[in-house]
Order: structure tokens, then C-alpha cells, then sequence
């Protein structure tokens, strides 16, 4: 090999070297997302707090998801909110307006959080205070599937009135995530949406999926939400005793 | 639309190993696409003629690999190609499945023409 350049031909050097060498990397793209999600993961894991990052399409209601949870927890789960949904400041407020910190990001036309921006959020927050950081992703089923933000369960959010398809169209989202919520069951008299037929594509493309199925509108499926967060904590924290 | 931001990181890779190496341009770029790596490879290119203009890989070619989704069944045991993105065992139809290619996008490997030595 040769030394001065590292080609694989073995020539000499008294050439004009005009000829190039391929270099074999097989590095993933997204490398340093990667490395700093799993900084924030280590981060949350030194102050005992559980991460989970919500994602859906715009207006599948996480927001009033997260308002309804911080009300339904009362003291018992100490939440704080990282929010991403775009441009206005109106879901932070929403969240302070309910009693828990939140930081929001700015995320300019951003279609996604990426981990560094989820970084920026965490030292925002009074992470010694907290249980549970909430992190809201911005409304879009595609490119939020591809960014590890450093989350310890990745949530979708499948409202009824966009349709039970949506886990065949958005597979690489839906993979993704380590349970799905479909919400605004209140609405399911009106529109025609198969929750078998939701559930089982979801479980085609993530077989262990688990799902849950609420109203925030009836409070249907809130208390099961609650025992889920509670149970996950309590393991999380054995996990890391 | 993503492919914006991966083009960014995969120009920042690009950018570490030619200078790593040396290189005083990059001539090729190859990289692989998993089919449920949720990236479009005809936006992907288009990000990426955009961001190029100026930099060391100006000049360079993208090539993409589109690489299949495949499954390993813990039931059966059998390995196998998937047509559909979906995780059912090809043979069996079990669920029980695990996905052993299809999900990254990896830059595999770059053409870099080196520094003239005189
Ligand atoms: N009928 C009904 N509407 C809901 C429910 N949850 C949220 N919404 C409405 O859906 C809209 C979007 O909710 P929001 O929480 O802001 O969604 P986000 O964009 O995902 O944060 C609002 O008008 C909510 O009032 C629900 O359970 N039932
Ligand atoms: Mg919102
Ligand atoms: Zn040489
Ligand atoms: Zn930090
Ligand atoms: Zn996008
Ligand atoms: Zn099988």
C-alpha cells in the first residue's frame, strides 16, 4: 500500500498523482445524533428521571395529552416538558399554565427535534426536581422516526380522524415507537376507523408494540395511561438503583 | 423534509475524512439507504447537489445503494428478503422476527483524490 496516500496500488512516486483512493468508512450519517442522544439519555439517567418523547401528526393532541396528565399525576409524578411543536410559544404555555416546567425550543422551520436541541432543553429544566420529562416532537409522521433524541420510550400519538392507515403509510414511524396511543376515542362513533385494523399493521411492522386507546375530551383511558407512566418508572428506577 | 439535515451531517463526515486524508477532492460518495431508514433517495440527491456547491465534495458523484428490508425469524429460524415493509417472517408468518438489514443509512465509502506528491 502505498504510504504517502494510503491507495491500494502499490507504485511509485515519481508520477504526477492523479489517481484516487476509495476509503471504506461504514460510519452511520447520523453518528453524532446518535452519540449525543445517548449523552441526553445519560444525563437523565444521573438525576433518575424517565424520558419519553411524543410523536404524531400535527394536532393528534399531544399537547392536551401532556395537560391532562400533568393534572391526572397531581404530586405523585413530578413532570417537566420539553416542547417542540413549531413557531409559537403557545403549548409551553399551555404546560406552565398547568403547574410544570417547560422550556420551549425554538426549532425555526424545523421538521423535527434532533438530540442537540433536546440538550439545549434539558439544562432548562430542574432535572433534580423531576420524574418524568415529557419531550413534545414537532407534528410530521416521517422525519421525527429518524431522530433518536435520547428518550427512554419513544410514544406515537394515532388520533381517529386521520385514519387507521396511517401505520402502513408511516412504517418507519410507527417502528419507531414503543407504544401507540390512539386518541380521541370519544370521536370513533363518527368516523370509520378500525382499531383492529390500526392495531395489527402497527404490530406487523413492531410486533412487540404496545397500545393504549384514550379520550382527553371523555377522560376514557387516562387512568390506564397513569398506571402505565407509574409502572414504567417504578422499573426504570430499579433498572438504575 | 429531513433529507435537508441528513445531506448536513453526511457533508460534515464527508468533510472530516478528506481532511483526515488529505484529500483534495472528494470524487465519489457512496452510501447505503435501508428501505425503512425513512429516507427518500431521490430527495437525499437533490439535498445533496444543493449542499455540495462550494465544498470539497463539489465535484462528486452520490451514489446510493438502496438496501433491502430483512428479517431473521425467531420461530422458524429462517432468514429472508422482504417485498412488503412489514416484519412478517417470509416463510412461517410468524411476528416473532427480528430485523437484521434495512433500517440504517451508512456512509459506506468515499473516492478521494489525494494530495499530489511531488
Ligand atoms: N374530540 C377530541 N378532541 C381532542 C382530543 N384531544 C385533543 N383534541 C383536540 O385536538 C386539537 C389538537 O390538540 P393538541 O393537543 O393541540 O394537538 P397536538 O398538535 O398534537 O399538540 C385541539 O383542538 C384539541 O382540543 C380528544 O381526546 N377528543
Ligand atoms: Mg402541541
Ligand atoms: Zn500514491
Ligand atoms: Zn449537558
Ligand atoms: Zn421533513
Ligand atoms: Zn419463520
Amino acid at each position: 500500500m502505498c504510504r504517502e496516500c494510503g491507495c491500494s496500488v502499490n507504485h511509485q512516486h515519481e508520477h504526477k498523482h492523479e489517481d484516487t483512493k476509495t476509503l471504506e468508512v461504514f460510519t452511520k450519517i447520523l453518528e453524532a445524533n446518535d452519540r449525543q442522544a445517548q449523552e441526553n439519555r445519560e444525563h437523565f439517567e444521573e438525576h433518575g428521571v424517565y424520558c419519553i418523547n411524543l410523536m404524531s401528526s400535527p394536532g393528534a393532541g399531544k399537547t392536551s395529552l401532556l395537560e391532562k396528565t400533568i393534572e391526572l399525576v397531581g404530586r405523585e409524578l413530578r413532570i417537566g416538558v420539553i416542547e417542540g411543536d413549531l413557531e409559537t410559544n403557545r403549548d409551553a404555555e399551555r404546560i406552565k399554565s398547568k403547574g410544570a416546567p417547560a422550556y420551549q425550543i425554538t426549532t425555526g422551520s424545523a421538521c423535527h427535534l434532533d438530540a442537540s436541541m433536546v440538550h439545549k432543553g434539558i439544562h432548562h429544566l430542574p432535572l433534580e426536581e423531576l420524574d418524568i420529562v415529557f419531550v413534545e416532537n414537532v407534528g410530521n409522521l416521517v422525519c421525527p422516526a429518524s431522530y433518536d433524541v435520547g428518550a427512554h420510550l419513544n410514544v406515537v400519538l394515532l388520533s381517529v380522524t386521520e385514519g387507521d392507515d396511517k401505520p402502513e403509510k408511516y412504517p418507519v414511524m410507527f417502528r419507531s415507537a414503543d407504544l401507540m396511543l390512539i386518541t380521541k376515542t370519544d370521536l370513533l362513533p363518527y368516523v370509520d376507523f378500525s382499531v383492529d385494523r390500526a392495531v395489527s399493521s402497527a404490530k406487523k411492522i413492531k410486533p412487540n408494540m404496545d397500545f393504549m386507546m384514550l379520550s382527553t375530551k371523555t377522560g376514557e383511558g387516562l387512568e390506564d395511561w397513569i398506571d402505565y407512566l407509574k409502572f414504567k418508572v417504578k422499573f426504570y428506577r430499579k433498572a438504575f438503583k | 423534509m429531513h433529507e435537508f439535515s441528513v445531506v448536513q451531517s453526511l457533508m460534515e463526515l464527508i468533510e472530516k475524512y478528506a481532511e483526515e486524508n488529505k484529500a483534495k477532492r472528494v470524487v465519489k460518495v457512496i452510501i447505503r439507504v435501508g428501505i425503512l431508514s425513512g429516507i427518500e433517495p431521490h430527495l437525499l440527491e437533490l439535498a445533496f447537489n444543493t449542499f455540495k456547491e462550494g465544498t470539497i465534495a463539489e465535484g462528486a458523484l452520490l451514489v446510493i445503494e438502496r438496501e433491502n428490508l430483512k428479517v431473521k425469524c425467531q420461530e422458524c429460524g429462517a432468514e429472508g428478503e422482504k417485498d412488503e415493509l412489514n416484519t412478517l417472517c417470509p416463510f412461517c408468518g410468524s411476528l416473532n422476527t427480528n430485523i437484521i438489514a434495512g433500517q440504517e443509512m451508512l456512509l459506506k465509502s468515499l473516492e478521494l483524490e489525494c494530495e499530489d506528491e511531488t
